[in-house]
């Protein structure tokens, strides 16, 4: 199946695939440190791991942005 | 190298000037190496040592953008009154590999403004070029 993930296509055999697939897929180590959208919908942290992403869906993911000065 | 318009550059004294006491921030857009846009985000923190963005509106913003081609270069923030060096926490918050953090100080007589690469806790001083 064809995913487009932030914007760009991407091709998928693994079935089922979950949230936490493609976040692992895309080498993101701290899934907890980001946030995801599957069609433009937040997807819960706890659901990672059983959403599942079906062809032609549109999933965007960015990393927590936060800091300091001290 | 990260190269930044001076309308841009500009935009970000004035806005971090505007925001202060609390620390200022956005996205800094464009392609290749060359920043063309700053989006300003909400300081979810508003605190003068503090920031963080609404993620919300970082979908928003990284959507609009796409549309139009321009990829989100840097995360910028303004360190109201310590030096444009990112602080412990800055570094501990870093999860993005891939894109640059731009602080802008307002600490002294002159704005100075700084990027960096952060990977797994390591700093990387990025050069910053203000162009025409």
């Amino acid at each position: 199946m064809i995913i487009y993930v932030n914007g760009e296509p991407q091709e998928i055999k693994q079935q089922p695939f979950t949230v936490a697939d493609l976040l692992v897929l895309n080498q993101v180590e701290m899934p907890e440190m980001v946030s995801v959208q599957l069609n433009g919908e937040f997807v819960k942290r706890e659901d990672y791991q059983t959403i599942q992403i079906n062809d032609g869906d549109e999933i965007d993911f960015l990393y927590f942005m936060g800091g300091g000065a001290r | 190298m990260l190269k930044i318009k001076k309308e841009i550059y500009l935009q970000l004294i004035k806005y971090a000037w505007e925001e202060a006491p609390i620390e200022a921030c956005g996205y800094l857009g464009g392609s290749g190496e060359n920043v063309t846009e700053f989006q300003p985000l909400t300081n979810v923190d508003a605190a003068e040592d503090h920031f963080r963005l609404d993620p919300e509106e970082q979908f928003k913003v990284v959507r609009n953008w796409r549309a139009k081609g321009i990829k989100p270069l840097a995360v910028f923030h303004s360190h109201p009154e310590t030096p444009a060096r990112p602080s412990e926490e800055d570094i501990r918050l870093a999860f993005d590999p891939n894109i640059s953090y731009v602080i802008l100080s307002l600490e002294g007589d002159t704005p100075a403004i700084k990027s960096f690469k952060i990977r797994k806790g390591v700093v990387e001083p990025e050069a910053v070029e203000i162009v025409d």
